[in-house]
């Protein structure tokens, strides 16, 4: 079984739209939403939940009042400031540690599980997805990711998949790293931007430093052609494969509006074409 | 009056929105807090006078001292401690640094050592001041360099902080202590998802917001009649213009080629100043 990652390091590049058309193509792959802070393949791919998981990613300090003694060492102990000056816990800055349970002289903390979100097994006009919602403004999206994968991998097995295509979150932090650690190819999605071609390179770094064989879709080529060079010799200089060059076309948006993946929308957009010769070349370059 | 400037979704204009705006207004400092990948640096192209380590604390060992006994990886939260019959095992990239397993090794046989992963830059471009951090690559963990990023606010000055998409820890750790909220959006399903999300988490914290619609003539309707039905104010609206992305493709803050955008991000600072009450 092969693992695909699409990512980008900068937000907004066009992950989502090019994940959600590679399911159209790939007929029968799983499909993993991993951008588990703001999700959004749901809305092209339309799952049917089939089973819902609740996410127990950290736990939360809780005082007791009636048996604390506000003696202090708890908040000095705190590495987070998430005791106030009225010994309450501010639920923004507690990651769960339990130092205060542990420092407490009179046991007045306890850690409760905090439900940090949920996890949905799915099925699409297309095949399987997994997926999640993260409660907002919850910590730990790492830890979802990871378990929005082992679903995945579940359900690859399960149905004789031999693909899983993983639509990543932006950034190149520890929700990132749980989507690509252990894949077979990451591709990085990148706009001819200044801020694209700097975070092109950090999020190719991440793939080096993880060892994942990068590929390279330049979305929007046409916005600055200069920069769409300067992209392409950068990947030539480094031996990385530009697997695709997509035009600016305003049928994307439509089809997103439509709630429909572009390459069932716009059939024969230039748009479509592009992401059909670059799917051809990611599935060579995979050997399947 | 610390302003900061977010999304939910990624790639809808926050970098712009506050370039812009740091641009068009006095006495300014601007904070990137998207230490994954910071990018106002490349609109701004600030001299930068100073460059520091970041680090944080991760439990070192001393395995003379060690009896096994398991008590630190039975606190650690988060499996960060891995101990065997004779043998320990550190797993540094899932340490909080929240320095419980020192306090509770019987043997005092932890100890925290400083472990680099990131760095912390400033400068100034004009009489503008710009402080942005940078996570090593292969880091996870983002939280501690925007702490150290957001320990530069000066008070009396007019703080703007460019926060990472999403909804989690680093946009909170962002977003947390400002006296008002920008959300930029785009008028997409996506766009609008993501800003309902957004939404939540602002309404968890008690912080005053608003809405930037970002390329405005793009996509549908939605995002303004959620806007109208919640009573959420639209502070800006942003036309998708080619000459705007073409001048963004090349690291220049378009308000400083479209002199009229100038005025316009003034209004809008000067109306963020007026709900924020300040």
């Amino acid at each position: 079984m092969k693992q695909l990652t699409i990512l980008s390091g900068k937000g907004g590049t066009g992950k989502t739209t090019i994940t959600a058309s590679f399911a159209v193509l790939a007929k029968d792959a799983v499909v993993a939403d991993c951008d588990v802070d703001a999700p959004d393949l749901h809305m092209l791919l339309h799952p049917d939940v089939v089973k819902t998981q609740e996410f127990k990613g950290s736990k939360l300090a809780i005082i007791d009042k009636t048996k604390c003694v506000e003696c202090g060492l708890c908040r000095e102990k705190c590495r987070f400031d998430a005791i106030t000056e009225d010994f309450k816990v501010d639920p923004f800055s507690c990651e769960g540690c339990g130092v205060c349970a542990v420092v407490c002289p009179v046991n007045a903390v306890t850690l409760r599980d905090r439900i940090s979100g949920h996890a949905y097994t799915s099925k699409t006009e297309y095949g399987f997805m997994s997926h999640a919602m993260l409660t907002p403004s919850e910590a730990n999206s790492g830890k979802l990711v990871t378990l929005v994968r082992q679903n995945a991998k579940i359900l690859a097995e399960k149905e004789n998949s031999d693909l899983i295509i993983i639509d990543g979150p932006p950034g190149i932090g520890c929700p990132v790293i749980a989507s690509v650690t252990g894949v077979d190819a990451g591709l990085v999605v990148t706009e001819p931007t200044m801020s694209g071609i700097h975070d092109l390179e950090r999020a190719l770094q991440l793939l080096t430093h993880f060892n994942v064989s990068s590929f390279v879709c330049i979305n929007m080529c046409d916005i600055n052609m200069d920069n769409t060079e300067k992209i392409e010799s950068f990947c030539k200089e480094r031996s990385i494969e530009v697997v695709g060059k997509i035009p600016f076309n305003p049928v994307v948006t439509e089809a997103m509006v439509n709630g429909k993946p572009v390459v069932e929308y716009a059939l024969e957009s230039d748009v479509a074409e592009e992401i059909k010769n670059m799917w051809k070349r990611l599935l060579s370059a995979l050997k399947l | 009056m610390i302003v900061s400037v977010a999304s939910g979704k990624g790639g809808t204009g926050k970098t712009s929105v506050a370039v812009n705006m740091a641009v068009s207004i006095e006495n300014v400092q601007l904070l990137d807090c998207d230490v994954e990948e910071p990018n106002t640096h490349l609109l701004l192209h600030p001299k930068i006078d100073c460059e520091e380590p970041v680090y944080t604390l991760i439990p070192s060992v001393d395995e003379k001292l060690c009896d096994y006994c398991g008590k630190c990886a039975d606190f650690c939260q988060y499996n960060a401690i891995f101990v065997g019959s004779e043998k320990i095992l550190l797993f540094p990239e899932l340490c909080h640094s929240c320095g419980g397993c020192a306090l509770v090794c019987p043997n005092k046989a932890i100890t925290e050592e400083k472990h680099r992963i990131g760095t912390l830059k400033s400068g100034v471009v004009g009489d503008l001041e710009v402080v942005y951090g940078e996570l090593e690559i292969g880091e996870p963990m983002a939280v501690p360099i925007i702490k150290e990023v957001k320990k530069h606010i000066k008070k009396g000055k007019n703080v703007i902080l460019d926060s990472p998409p999403g909804t989690s820890c680093p946009v909170i750790e962002t977003v947390n202590g400002s006296d008002f909220c920008i959300l930029v959006t785009e008028p997409t399903p996506f766009g609008m998802h993501d800003l309902k999300i957004a939404v939540q988490v602002l309404e968890n914290m008690e912080i005053p917001f608003g809405v930037v619609v970002n390329r405005a003539d793009i996509g549908d309707k939605k995002v303004y009649e959620y806007c109208r039905k919640k009573d959420i104010p639209i502070l800006l609206e942003i036309p998708f213009k080619r000459k705007i992305a073409e001048l963004y493709s090349r690291g220049v803050p378009f308000s400083l080629e479209m002199p009229e955008w100038k005025e316009k991000f003034q209004k809008l600072f000067n109306e963020v100043r007026r709900l924020a009450g300040k």
